[in-house]
């Protein structure tokens, strides 16, 4: 059994933001005034300059950073508010790939895995290990998946960055989200890789019919990969469009400057 | 070509430490002198320590009734002040770690730690003695109030180390703070906590030879009556006695890292044993 | 997608292997028998335990406040003697264990015999509590700091000479080879090659064991050794608690001291 759903995302968006404001130090707003919907299966890449908060943006989303004010609606809940139970049940649905791959490196693959259901488990199963047979029917599936069947054993800091970010899709995928974030995914590797473990999210979010909102630098990657383009700059959204519409002018707008663009 | 420049020496000292190594020097003179140690009285000493020693060798056991319960009684104090301060310490050093915990919870721990750390175990052994009486029951208490001191503070230190970019994406999964530690935190520091809870267990089973001389129980007990008894050969007996069962517990320290900490089975654990002694002790932990 | 097939056995999972779990399992069984018969064994009246906290609030309650006046004639010359037994006994376990610690890096010294040898001797020491030791002094040298001196030295020798031994033999070996290979006599390679490297990690060490030495030259004094454990124990004889308490605070700030010159010293040169 792979990770294959037949998760129907309804007409509804399944993520809603109003409205969103941040700043860190008052007066200075990283971004402010923020919409956006998603909604449906399909890759969206936001790009933008360093320090436009393209990775704040993602990181308000599963309330890894908490927003000044706005309202993030995710599956009728408003993550900017929630707290406790309901936070934690909305998170378990939300999956997140992290540029670092932030594994726990002592662990070994098949546990960083299991880490994905552990919003699903009491913290005595967990500690226990007692992990649900189709648990680990699914974790092993997901490992086929992204072509790491041999190393369900293998600690995960004895891995290269191409095979520690296909650990983290897995993992993602392991808690069977409604939603995938991932915060510049493919920073840290090199062309090749990058351009694999893109593929890995753009088919496992269609094969999960669940949308994919990934930030990056990479306009190019960007271009190829995402059927959706979110451009920001200067603290706002100045770009919300399909990968064609992204015209060089657009580019201009949303990085500044010429010289990088030939 | 031009001329080599002279610059300073290449391994003389800087001057801040001249004149730190000549203030030192003066220092131990002058304390030396504060203590009156002349050289006379270190040779009339050795003279009485000829004799003293003389009268050590050879050891012999006296009562071999005392000298057991009293290693007995050393060996349970140590198991159970180990035990017993390292299930404490767990959750206090985990409430004093800053990354982990608000502060209302970890100033409060992070001073019941100092408070523990700050007494050496003989006097907490002693202040026990006065409130719960004589016996290994103040042993007990003493050594539990070290451990938890000790492993308490390493403990916080070693969780305060870790990446907190590993416990961010557990919590990204929605996991509970409970998981979020067990999967996150714990695993980055269980190897430094299983060598600390190893080197205390060590400490504590020396020490628990030694609260027995104000009168908490164990060996120290039977070692300081001996003593005034004038009888060194027999102290001479339980001096090895100690020695020996601190090598040994040693070991098995060692074994319980190597099960723990390198993760080995019996069957590697049986071949390391007998390929070969390097070292009476090798204590070091492997490196993870 | 296919469910999983009845016929087909679920895969299944498991942390360790059988092998380290019927270890850890060992270990785990180890310690339970050992609760088990240490709490079986052990000579502990219910009693007291019940009493305890009582005990203990009348004691605090007799300790306050705590005979400041006594502090300038009986507490202060004796914690200032504590220190010098610490600072002495610690240089003289430094200039010991030096060539002890030499002798137990293996890599240092190629004799089995000199190593084994060394490190029998810092086992020893390190085995035989400071305390214990200060009896064996009062024993031989009679009452006094000296026997507190020597104590503090001899049981510091195990511990510096066991973390310079492995100092030693953590060095990298290109250095060594480098040096060794120019033909440079052993000497030279020892303060050339070995120092430079275990430098930090000896005043480290030092610094280390000279604090810990503070907290145990104070109640070596319980034995006769010199310091202001002797105050303390005749306070606690004659049942004087205020005194017990000033010397207490005493001992407490002394430590504390320590520790803030350690950091302080740990910082500049390291």
């Amino acid at each position: 059994m792979t990770a294959a759903q037949q998760v129907t995302v309804g007409a509804t968006a399944a993520l809603s933001v109003r409205g969103l404001h941040k700043e860190y130090v008052p007066g200075q707003p990283v971004f402010r005034g923020i919409d956006l919907d998603i909604a449906g299966a399909g890759l969206t890449a936001i790009i933008g300059s360093s320090g436009a908060g393209k990775s704040t943006l993602i990181r308000c989303i599963n309330r890894l950073v908490a927003p000044t004010s706005g309202q993030i609606l995710f599956e009728g809940v408003d993550l900017a508010k929630a707290r406790g139970k309901p936070l934690r049940e909305a998170r378990r649905r939300i999956g997140m790939v992290f540029q670092e791959y932030n594994l726990v490196e002592r662990l070994t693959v098949m546990e960083n895995l299991l880490t994905g259901r552990l919003g699903y488990l009491s913290a005595f199963t967990a500690w226990r290990r007692k992990f649900p047979a189709a648990d680990i029917e699914r974790a092993y599936g997901l490992l086929e998946t992204v072509g790491l069947t041999d190393f369900a054993n293998t600690r995960a800091d004895a891995l290269s960055g191409g095979q520690r970010q296909r650990v983290g899709i897995a993992r993602a995928l392991m808690q069977q989200p409604h939603l995938i974030l991932a915060d510049e995914p493919t920073s840290s590797l090199d062309p090749k890789t990058a351009v694999e473990i893109m593929q890995l999210l753009a088919e496992q979010g269609q094969a999960a019919g669940i949308p994919v909102l990934v930030n990056m630098h990479d306009v190019l990657l960007a271009r190829r990969f995402a059927q959706r383009v979110i451009g920001m700059a200067r603290g706002g959204i100045v770009f919300d469009g399909s990968a064609e519409a992204l015209t060089d002018d657009m580019l201009k707008t949303i990085y500044g400057g010429e010289q990088w663009l030939h | 070509m031009a001329a080599l420049s002279s610059g300073p020496a290449p391994f003389s000292l800087s001057r801040g430490a001249k004149i730190s190594f000549a203030l030192l020097a003066v220092y131990f003179l002058w304390a030396a002198a504060q203590l009156e140690f002349t050289a006379e009285r270190f040779i009339v000493g050795l003279d009485n320590g000829a004799r003293f020693l003389d009268r050590m060798f050879p050891p012999a056991i006296h009562d071999w009734d005392s000298l057991t319960r009293g290693l007995t009684e050393s060996l349970q104090i140590a198991v159970l002040a180990s035990i017993l301060g390292i299930l404490l310490a767990l959750p206090i050093g985990l409430a004093s770690a800053r990354n982990l915990m608000p502060t209302w919870a970890s100033w409060p721990a992070r001073t019941i730690i100092a408070l523990c750390r700050s007494f050496h175990p003989v006097i907490v052994a002693i202040l026990f003695v006065k409130a719960v009486g004589f016996g290994a029951l103040a042993g007990i208490l003493a050594l539990t109030v070290a451990s938890v001191g000790f492993v308490g503070k390493l403990f916080a230190e070693a969780i305060e180390e870790i990446s907190a970019k590993q416990v961010e994406a557990v919590r990204a999964t929605g996991a509970s703070f409970a998981s979020i530690v067990i999967f996150g935190v714990l695993p980055q520091v269980f190897s430094r906590f299983v060598g600390f809870a190893t080197y205390q267990l060590d400490s504590n089973l020396r020490n628990s030879t030694m609260v027995g001389i104000v009168g908490a129980g164990g060996i120290g007990g039977t070692l300081f009556s001996a003593f005034q008894r004038f009888d060194y050969d027999f102290v001479c007996a339980i001096l090895i006695a100690i020695i020996a069962i601190i090598m040994i517990g040693e070991l098995l320290a060692n074994q319980v890292r190597a099960i723990f900490i390198d993760n080995l089975s019996f069957g590697e654990l049986l071949r390391r044993r007998f390929s070969g002694f390097r070292g009476l002790t090798t204590e070091r932990a492997a490196n993870d | 997608m296919t469910e999983a097939a009845t016929t087909l056995q679920p895969r299944t999972w498991h942390r360790f292997t059988a092998g380290q779990r019927l270890a850890r399992f060992a270990i785990h069984l180890a310690i339970v028998a050992a609760i088990v018969a240490s709490l079986r064994s052990v000579e502990v009246i219910p009693e007291f335990i019940a009493d305890a906290p009582q005990q203990m609030r009348d004691l605090l309650q007799r300790m306050w406040p705590p005979d400041w006046q006594y502090y300038p004639k009986g507490v202060h010359e004796a914690l200032m003697e504590t220190l010098h037994i610490a600072s002495l006994g610690t240089l003289l376990a430094i200039i010991m264990a030096v060539p002890l610690g030499i002798m137990a890096a293996r890599n240092v010294t190629q004799n089995s015999f000199a190593n084994l040898f060394a490190r029998l001797m810092l086992v020893s020491s390190r085995s035989v509590n400071s305390l214990v030791w200060a009896l064996l002094f009062v024993g031989i040298f009679g009452p006094g700091p000296l026997a507190g001196t020597l104590a503090i030295a001899f049981r510091s020798v195990g511990f510096v000479g066991k973390l310079l031994g492995e100092a030693l033999e953590e060095t990298p070996r290109g250095m060594i080879e480098a040096l060794e290979a120019t033909g440079a006599r052993h000497g030279a390679v020892l303060q050339y090659g070995y120092w430079p490297q275990v430098m930090p990690a000896f005043w480290s060490i030092a610094l280390f064991r000279w604090d810990i030495s503070v907290r145990e030259s104070a109640v070596l004094g319980l034995v006769g050794a010199g310091g202001i454990g002797m105050a303390l124990d005749s306070a606690m004889n004659l049942f004087q608690w205020q005194r017990v308490a000033i010397i207490l605070l005493a001992i407490f700030a002394v430590v504390i001291i320590t520790e803030f010159v350690v950091t302080a010293v740990r910082k500049r040169i390291l």
